[in-house]
């Protein structure tokens, strides 16, 4: 079997384990499988609202997984796309309350705010990187907490002491008209033209462009492309700061396109880490992440209808993608072991 | 209110507050100090939680004011098990020790709730009856100043986690045992090469911090909120681990730092009745443990250096 193969199958092998431990954990605990994953199937193709809403939960997803890809493939860990998302989310909303301007103007100004605030959040861990030499996990854990607590703190003083905004003005919304008729009123939104251009702008920037190619080159080897005359630092800092970026934007589709508003938080949306699962499962390609965001926002989604339908609780949706993340990870035994079949058909044979 | 009056009402919460945060944080020094980075600290304190909860609601006829002590016990088996996991996926399995933790934090969450869900058919568990109870130490709780501090309705598990922080100090750095763990951490290959059983060792010290977690969870659940929901734990974990990190991979100093987190989380609970401290906003005392961890961790306040081999899989004979 060809490494090309295998490092495709690895992926394939851990969905279909992830699904198995599954359904022994619902057959365990009483419940029965083939009515939970039909509930779950129900959920995500059911009819064309949920599908349209289907559509509209991977978008985000799809904008958090590039972002844990993009920082991935320049040896980055951004384990803070949620806190970056939580920022981009606030800027959105409150660009799209503060003021009121032309749609043509005010749209584009308000995906902007987003994904600036999410590239500061990221600038200051890839800033500690490059200076500092600090691993970018923590400082990303951190900033996650920071910005949870200073989003929910600015949404108090902007709301006057409320937990929400006000609905953002229509000028600023995703929200199309055209998508509600065409999904019996769901609110699929046009993010996700957005989130699939972005799928393009990261492909494009690591595979045609001088900058992709010195931020892949410090993934592979820090050490080999400063020799090379590559400004190591500048690198990581980019490459956070374009992912956080994309993790901002994956905020604006909530504030902009699903909500219309932000409100304050007790915890996290869970779309963050979840992106990481995405970038995983995607083997942090762009075409990978369209992939793992279908899977990841389908299950979600879908998971939705599983208590009413099956009597099934949703968690079991977030142990299946548990799993799914930690056979991923292990992916080295899961490849030890492919090989191991592939070469006992050979020798057979 | 008087300097001192503010001083015995804060204390003794911080100290309240710090005590399971010490206790997780010890338990990722001693996985760290091997060698793994063990991001899923949050994950084994919500199953800690949990089982601690789901124990003493169970039991709490049976044992009656033993209870929440037994379900430490019962809270430490089962995140041992779950630390198990991570064991063998970041040690055995070569997996990027990081996203295993992830991993074992959404796991850890999901199937808490998912069995919340089935057992007691809501969101969240019964109230326990069973608590910590607070008490004042005889003749301690008498001495001018300290006594009103320390000795005051007090709870028994601060002094246990202030215990396990000195006996992991002693493990750590006066045994055999506590030599090769850090070795193991800090260059496992010389380690190998001396006859110490890396793998071994990493999964003691994995084990070890997954006990460690369960029992700051249930202490965590069985003194502050008294139920289990999906926002029990909420965090707590990662402020453990930055706890161990601002500590500087050191027991004690992890357990300073506990204490100085758990003193700002008690600040931003109780600080709205104390004067001075009700000017200041709020977020300002939420985020001030992440922001020192940052400020630690760039080297503002001394430099925070990570054990060497910390996150790297030992594969033998890979130079």
């Amino acid at each position: 079997m060809s490494n090309r193969a295998t490092n495709l199958l690895v992926p394939i092998v851990s969905v279909v384990l992830g699904l198995i431990v599954g359904a022994i954990i619902m057959l365990v605990s009483g419940y029965s499988p083939i009515e939970g994953y039909a509930a779950l199937w129900n959920g995500i193709f059911g009819d064309l609202y949920t599908i349209g809403e289907t559509l509209r939960q991977i978008t985000p997803y799809l904008l958090a997984g590039l972002a844990v890809a993009f920082a991935f493939r320049s040896g980055l860990f951004n384990i803070g796309v949620e806190g970056q998302l939580i920022v981009g989310w606030f800027a959105a909303a409150y660009v799209g309350v503060a003021v009121e301007l032309p749609k043509i103007i005010h749209l584009p100004l308000a995906i902007l705010a987003a994904a600036v605030a999410g590239a500061l959040w990221g600038f200051v861990p890839g800033l500690l990187k490059a200076k500092f030499r600090v691993h970018e996990v923590i400082v990303t854990i951190m900033m996650n907490y920071i910005a949870l607590h200073v989003t929910n703190a600015l949404i108090k003083t902007v709301s006057e002491g409320g937990d929400r905004t006000e609905r953002i003005f229509a000028s600023a919304s995703l929200r199309s008209e055209f998508l509600e008729n065409l999904t019996e009123f769901s609110r699929l939104h046009l993010g996700l033209l957005l989130a699939l251009v972005m799928v393009g702008a990261m492909w494009f920037i690591l595979e045609k462009t001088t900058l992709g190619f010195e931020l892949k080159a410090v993934g592979f080897n820090q050490h080999a492309s400063e020799y090379a005359g590559m400004n190591v630092n500048k690198n990581i800092i980019l490459a956070m700061v374009i992912s956080g970026a994309f993790a901002g934007l994956a905020g604006a589709m909530e504030a902009l396109g699903t909500f219309e508003y932000v409100s304050s938080k007790g915890g996290f949306t869970g779309i963050g880490f979840d992106g990481i699962a995405v970038a995983l499962l995607g083997m942090n390609t762009p075409l990978g992440v369209v992939f793992g965001a279908t899977l990841f926002g389908s299950l979600k989604y879908g998971a939705l209808n599983m208590p009413n339908a099956a009597g099934i609780p949703i968690e079991i949706v977030e142990i299946v993608i548990a799993v799914i993340i930690f056979f991923v990870a292990s992916g080295y035994i899961i490849r030890l072991l492919l090989l191991r079949a592939a070469g006992k058909k050979k020798e057979a044979k | 209110m008087s300097f001192m009056d503010i001083l015995y009402f804060i204390v003794p919460s911080a100290i309240f507050y710090a005590a399971p945060l010490i206790l997780v944080a010890i338990g990722g020094v001693f996985s760290e100090r091997s060698g793994v980075v063990n991001i899923g600290l949050e994950g084994l304190m919500v199953i800690g939680a949990f089982v601690g909860i789901l124990f003493n609601l169970l039991f709490a006829d049976t044992f009656g004011g033993m209870t929440p002590w037994l379900a430490l016990i019962g809270a430490m088996v089962a995140a041992l098990l779950l630390s198990l996991l991570h064991a063998v996926a970041s040690i055995s399995f070569r997996a990027d020790q990081v996203v295993s933790g992830v991993a074992i934090n959404l796991l850890a969450i999901a199937l808490a709730l998912y069995l919340v869900k089935s057992i007691f058919d809501k969101g969240q568990t019964d109230f326990i009856s069973e608590r910590f109870a607070r008490y004042n130490v005889p003749f301690l709780s008498d001495i001018p100043v300290i006594g009103p501090l320390f000795f005051t309705s007090v709870y028994n598990t601060s002094f246990f986690a202030i215990g396990v922080a000195i006996l992991a100090w002693f493990v750590i750095y006066k045994t055999p045992f506590g030599l090769r763990l850090r070795a193991v951490g800090e260059h496992p290959m010389a380690a190998d090469t001396m006859g110490i059983n890396v793998t071994r060792m990493r999964y003691v010290a994995v084990m070890i911090s997954g006990a460690l977690a369960g029992i700051g969870g249930a202490i965590y659940a069985q003194t502050i909120t008294g139920d289990f929901g999906h926002a029990t734990i909420n965090g707590q974990g990662f402020m453990a681990l930055a706890a161990m990190i601002f500590g500087k991979w050191h027991p004690l100093g992890a357990m300073g730092a506990a204490l100085f987190f758990g003193f700002a989380q008690s600040l931003s609970i109780v600080g709205s009745s104390i004067p001075y401290i009700q000017e200041i906003p709020n977020v300002f005392l939420l985020i001030l443990p992440y922001v020192l961890t940052i400020f630690a961790l760039a080297g503002f306040i001394g430099r925070a250096n990570a054990p060497k081999a910390n996150g790297k899989p030992y594969i033998k004979g890979q130079r």
